[in-house]
């Protein structure tokens, strides 16, 4: 390909390292969107509600990264050292499951009788309530986030540079996945969601205890969106209660892209999500990054309405 | 407890709640203030207001203005977010009976609240917003800083002579005109004077965006010597951080958007050799520099960065005025801070010109190790 690139004429023109490196920043970024995705499809899956409150979640687990840092990371040094970051992760993951139960617990279960409706008006009344409430909490200004690994580019990529905090985040975001769709196909508590998704009402006359089932999908979803926010706050260290917002809001948009209710799909639609973004982002067009990447995938929703992994028929979670 | 302290207790609780929401004497000189002291340029409206407040204090305890009566401060967070100045002046214009207003730091949030202070004729002086546009909203909006034209040809002069580069990148905010002017102005200069703009790439600033690895992707491959990023200091922070991760080892160059404590607190060692135009250097050897470092020091028990001067400049420009002008109308102070000259400020010597800028040097300092160190003074 062409090396010289002139303003204004070929604004999509590149080069092959460009565009690798381009698909490279787009799959990292789609990482993050998957991780959140997952949790929106999950939820879905189960009580077909949209759960607006999840990219909060996702703030909230950045915070808890934030806070507990500093005070576990000095307890692991020498041969240790490396299970500093991931006790971080792991107990914020706890963390966030404890916060996801207890929303469902307190905010949603009393309403699950009424119309959906209400649960979704209630949801974005959490969503809010996690927001502002964190502006009090941590205060609203930014805050810089620690460094839990160092953040380097790896060796022998030649031109192109990925860095371990990708690296990492893109390993975790794929155990993760795997796990998932490991809880779901293979346990019984896996087996009981996917009862619950195909007709509550069979799955409950089945002895499927419907409230045990949804508080684990809730944990479940609430951990994954945990795990996202360190690994987002990782690659961004600036942190602030506001930061759920828009990767919530995209994330949903993912969910949706690859079909929402479908695990597999949540992933590929935050990977697709990710990728045109960067791209657009990459292109003279940078100024209109969202408005193209979502006018894109209002374009693939009108020819496929249920995702690109949604079917009539289709194994919800 | 009894009933009679009960009694006791509420009727005391009343009257402090009473104090609280009628504290001022009516003799009291009333300045409204609007600055974001949470939210994404947090420092800014922190540290503006420390300079106002440093201000306020040493006139009082000087014995205050029109022959002893007090400025009180009324202050009113935007939270760093569009819509919040102008229902802020708003209030401050009709509850709180203000006779001036401070502005913002940022372009466009004191763009927002000029026509309203405009329309009630009311003086507002914005301690730094550089955009040209923002007193042209009218003949009551001053400011105490120079503007982006000028700023922006400081920045490309300086690429151009002192760091000899001929290509340079632009990485721009589209959210803020501040960002845009300085762009538009940087672009014009280094143009005209056989310089380069290899490739203009925007994000979405105000903590939208994070992730830049795209935008720095392409301009890694126009391979420009340096990169102009005239945005904030959140996002610059990042932006440095991911443009050394991508292998991008030219300097970043910005604007006075950058001068804040948490630039290195979000950069890092990623900023070491960045240089940024400002309009003040703790460094400077100048003993009202000094005076006012120390007084700073002693309060707020940090450093001043470049928006605490300003904002002290700010207040006691207005002061002065109000005292030339000998009342508290606000069509009197407007033409008595329109005769300002050679006014002996902290952020320099402060001329208000026709169109009620003002004009004096500029610093370009350079980030290294966590510090910004005096590289350059330019004049005017």
């Amino acid at each position: 390909m062409d090396d010289k690139r002139i303003l204004g004429y070929a604004p999509l023109r590149m080069t092959s390292t460009e565009f690798l490196q381009q698909l490279i920043n787009g799959l990292s970024l789609g990482a993050f969107y998957a991780l959140i995705a997952l949790g929106y499809t999950m939820v879905y899956g189960v009580l077909r509600f949209i759960n607006f409150a999840h990219g909060d979640v996702f703030m909230i687990g950045a915070f808890c990264g934030y806070y507990l840092s500093p005070r576990l990371l000095p307890h692991f040094t020498g041969w240790m050292t490396p299970l500093g970051p991931i006790s971080v992760l792991v107990l914020t993951m706890l963390i966030c499951a404890l916060l996801g139960i207890a929303i469902e617990k307190i905010a949603y279960r009393p309403l699950r009788s009424r119309p959906k409706l209400t649960v979704l008006i209630t949801a974005i009344g959490v969503s809010l309530f996690l927001e502002y409430g964190g502006q009090f909490v941590f205060g609203a200004d930014p805050k810089s986030f620690p460094e839990l690994m160092p953040d380097r580019p790896l060796e022998g990529t030649g031109a192109l540079t990925i860095t371990t905090i990708q690296l990492a985040a893109f390993i975790v975001t794929i155990s993760l996945l795997v796990a998932l769709t490991f809880i779901v196909k293979r346990t019984r508590l896996g087996m009981a969601m996917r009862a619950l998704s195909n007709n509550a009402t069979a799955a409950a006359l089945m002895g499927v205890n419907i409230d045990t089932v949804v508080s684990f999908t809730f944990g479940l979803g609430s951990a994954l969106a945990g795990a996202g926010g360190i690994l987002f706050a990782l690659s961004y260290p600036s942190i602030d209660p506001l930061m759920g917002l828009l990767p919530g809001i995209k994330a949903f948009v993912a969910a949706v892209l690859g079909g929402i209710g479908n695990i597999p799909g949540a992933a590929v639609g935050g990977i697709v999500l990710g990728v045109v973004e960067t791209f657009v982002g990459g292109s003279a067009f940078s100024t209109y990054r969202d408005a193209i990447a979502f006018a894109l995938l209002i374009i693939i929703l009108l020819f496929r309405p249920t995702g690109i992994f949604g079917r009539a028929q289709i194994e919800k979670v | 407890m009894n009933p009679l302290t009960r009694y006791i207790v509420v009727s005391f609780l009343f009257a402090t709640a009473g104090l609280l929401a009628f504290p001022a004497n009516a003799q009291d000189i009333v300045v409204g203030e609007f600055a974001s002291l949470t939210g994404s340029e947090a420092t800014f409206g922190v540290n503006s207001s420390n300079g106002v407040e440093l201000a306020k204090e040493e006139i009082n305890n000087a014995g205050g203005l029109l022959g002893g009566r007090k400025i009180k401060i009324i202050m009113e967070d935007d939270q760093s977010k569009p819509g919040q100045p102008s229902a802020a002046v708003k209030k401050l214009i009709a509850n709180d009976k203000a006779v001036a207003i401070v502005g913002e730091i940022a372009s466009s949030r004191s763009l927002e609240a000029a026509p309203i202070c405009q329309e009630a004729k009311i003086p507002m002086v914005s301690p730094g917003s550089t955009n040209p546009s923002v007193t042209e909203k009218g003949d009551y909006i001053f400011r105490v800083c120079f503007i982006d034209p000028f700023q922006g040809t400081v920045m490309a002069k300086f690429a151009l002579d002192n760091l000899h580069t001929k290509k340079v990148a632009i990485l721009q905010d589209v959210k803020s005109d501040y960002s845009k002017g300085l762009a538009q102005f940087f672009k014009e200069y280094f143009t005209s004077h056989g310089g380069q703009i290899v490739i203009d790439r925007s994000y979405t600033g105000g903590g939208t965006d994070k992730d830049f690895r795209a935008q720095l992707t392409a301009i890694k491959a126009a391979q420009p010597e340096a990169i102009f990023v005239p945005g904030y200091y959140t996002e610059a922070g990042l932006i440095a951080k991911q443009a050394r991760s991508l292998g991008i080892k030219v300097p970043l160059l910005g604007g006075d958007g950058w001068d804040s404590p948490k630039l290195t607190e979000i950069g890092g060692s990623a900023l070491d050799g960045c240089y940024f135009s400002t309009h003040f250097s703790v460094q400077d050897k100048n003993p009202k520099v000094q005076d006012f470092v120390k007084k700073y020091q002693g309060k707020f028990h940090a450093l001043p960065d470049g928006m605490a001067p300003l904002g002290y400049d700010a207040m006691t420009i207005l002061a002065q005025a109000i005292n030339t002008a000998g009342s508290t109308d606000g069509t009197k102070i407007r033409d008595a801070l329109t005769n300002v000259k050679d006014y002996p400020g902290v952020t320099g010597n402060i001329t208000i010109d026709e169109k009620r800028n003002a004009t004096k040097s500029a610093v370009v300092l350079q980030v290294k190790a966590n510090r910004a160190n005096f590289v350059a003074s330019v004049p005017p």
